[in-house]
């Protein structure tokens, strides 16, 4: 018989409130953080307004339809209208660039149509794009993207003085294509396997599959990563200012020099004082509004449009 | 009569059988393949041309003097990016030693406790996806609000290193959230059924088994933070000279860049793209290592 060594009877010590204790203030010190992004959140857009105030109070809504920007003590007067429509065309072009293009890397890597480890070395490729910083980007458009294009306007007799809508767009589609590629191949690798299956049963080619039973199926994740990409696009800054020229008149030719919101910011906020710190802020609230309306939106097209499987 | 009927019936078009190459959605296919392939051909070529002209401009400059020199002034020839380098160091370190405790405690109390209140918990995944949204240069305007302007401190490196701090936050909540959820449920179930207490479970089995995949995200996000530049043109501003407190101004690789890419200078321009080179390889680097560690998950 093994039971004359008898196993110790079970401890029943019951927790010390000093222990509970320890575990609450745990718990809590952890809510406390997670608390504080919200918070952070919060001083973000308070702290913009508030510094934004006397401006907001000089210039009220007129300052969104206003197009004329002088610092210059005496004759000061700032509107962010240029700036505005800077911002929405250089992202409206970059996600016309960058949608079709993206997509289509997205439905590249993730259909079977060259070996998985290829996939994998391109997939890593797109990735690097991203991770490529902003500041490269522009230096990278500024002494070989520009010359370039005024190589190529050129061919055609298109005169081009080199920093311009044109460039920023450019690089901005670069930049944030591997957004969408990421975003839309997660959400088509995530789609069930019956589906493709069961399309290819019923004698679909693979480019119907694709465009009548992959792309509905995972749009949600497509619409959503491309609304975070024009988020990003808005958003943007070094590439754009050191490339779009930075001159405050709303041009229609893509060719001219332009600004966007976050362009003037990183142009003008070193040197500002004054009423001028206050029209900065004012611009950067319009820039934080433009952004969060796109997140948001990005946001709630994931989850509405999200089918269920 | 019955016989009839059935061999009528069998008789179908029996080319339909046959494969055909020239039909028309078989052409549409291989129309559509080719684009697709032309897709990713042209997202690519961009970042080749990048990463050829920046090793082709910035390698000459690789050097010694480079990681111990000066920038020269205006006009000078030669010298190098060592307070930019140095810069760069410290207000990385500053925005990591700011972020990383934060930034991992939410990310505990996100896959650990938010279950037991799900309102909370939305709201904050919803705030985490939010900042992360927020431009870098917001982010940079929000500490020169609270740091820098006119009757505040004035620019520093700290005032830099918060800012960079803000932006990398939402990275290292959502590295650590996953790295969290990989660890299996099992581990939890077995640590508290033999008595451990809701932080011992956490801090001594749950977060050891996620350390490596959280170090690899930290990497991750501080390659990144040092190649952001919008945050600190206004908040660590710039400076020529090596580094003197916390409280000044600093040079960082990523402000250096910016401020001589479009000075009129030879030597100023040859050291931005050396500049780039060091942010690039780091960038570079770290996506590789973090690719192979994780690889080999332990789990």
């Amino acid at each position: 018989m093994t039971a004359d060594t008898p196993s110790p009877p079970p401890s029943d010590r019951q927790r010390t409130p000093f222990e509970k204790g320890l575990d609450r203030f745990f718990e809590g010190t952890t809510l406390t953080f997670a608390l504080f992004i919200l918070l952070l959140l919060i001083a973000i857009g308070l702290l913009i307004l508030v510094d934004a105030w006397p401006a907001i109070k000089e210039f009220g809504l007129g300052f969104l339809w206003t197009s004329s920007w002088n610092p210059v003590a005496g004759r000061e007067s700032y509107g962010v209208l240029p700036m505005v429509y800077g911002t929405l065309v250089s992202s409206a072009i970059a996600l016309l660039i960058a949608v079709p293009l993206g997509l289509g890397t997205a439905l590249f890597l993730s259909e079977n149509f060259i070996p998985l480890k290829i996939r994998t070395v391109l997939v890593f490729m797109v990735e690097l794009l991203a991770a490529i910083p902003s500041v490269v980007y522009g230096l990278w458009g500024i002494f070989v993207l520009i010359p370039a294009l005024k190589w190529f306007l050129g061919l055609f007799g298109i005169p081009f003085t080199g920093p311009s809508m044109l460039a920023a767009s450019l690089v901005l589609a670069i930049m944030i294509l591997p957004i969408i590629t990421a975003i839309s191949r997660d959400s088509l690798a995530a789609l069930p396997p019956e589906l493709r299956q069961g399309s290819y049963g019923l004698g679909a080619t693979r480019w119907g599959t694709i465009f009548r039973v992959l792309i509905p199926a995972a749009i949600s994740g497509i619409v959503g990563g491309v609304m975070l990409a024009l988020g990003r696009a808005m958003g943007e800054t070094m590439a754009v200012t050191m490339l779009i020229g930075n001159s405050n008149t709303i041009s229609l030719s893509l060719l001219a020099p332009s600004n966007t919101i976050s362009s003037l910011l990183a142009n003008q906020f070193a040197e500002a004082k004054g009423i001028q710190v206050a029209a900065l802020m004012y611009a950067a609230f319009v820039l934080v509004i433009l952004t969060l309306i796109v997140n948001i939106l990005a946001d709630w097209i994931v989850r509405k449009l999200q089918a269920k499987y | 009569m019955t016989a009839h009927s059935e061999a009528s019936a069998h008789s179908f078009d029996a080319k339909s059988l046959k494969a055909n190459r020239s039909s028309s959605r078989n052409l549409f296919n291989i129309v559509m393949t080719g684009l697709a392939g032309l897709c990713i051909l042209l997202a690519l070529i961009p970042l080749v041309l990048v990463l050829f002209y920046v090793f082709a401009n910035g390698f000459n400059r690789l050097d010694l003097d480079l990681f111990t020199q000066l920038p020269p002034p205006p006009g000078g020839t030669g010298g190098g990016i060592a307070n930019a380098i140095g810069g760069t160091v410290i207000v990385v370190a500053i925005s990591t030693i700011i972020s990383v405790p934060i930034g991992v405690l939410c990310a505990i109390w996100l896959s650990e406790f938010g279950g037991d209140d799900t309102s909370i918990d939305e709201y904050v995944r919803f705030g985490v996806n939010i900042l992360a949204g927020v431009p870098s240069i917001i982010a940079g305007v929000f500490i020169y609000g609270i740091m820098v302007r006119p009757g505040r401190p004035g620019y520093s490196a700290l005032a830099g290193g918060v800012a960079l701090a803000v932006l990398m936050l939402p990275t290292i909540i959502r590295t650590a959230d996953e790295a969290l959820k990989i660890v299996p449920q099992e581990i939890r179930w077995a640590a508290l059924g033999v008595g451990a207490s809701k932080y011992q479970t956490v801090l001594k089995v749950v977060l050891p088994a996620a350390i490596p995949a959280i170090l690899t995200g930290v990497t991750l996000a501080i390659a990144r933070a040092a190649g952001e530049t919008a945050p600190l043109i206004f908040t660590a501003l710039f400076s020529p000279f090596r580094f003197n407190g916390i409280t000044q101004p600093i040079a960082t690789l990523a402000v250096l860049v910016y401020n001589f890419a479009t000075l009129p200078f030879k030597a100023q321009q040859e050291l931005a793209w050396a500049a780039s080179l060091i942010l690039v390889l780091m960038v570079l680097l770290t996506s590789i290592i973090a690719r192979f560690a994780t690889r080999q998950k332990t789990y």
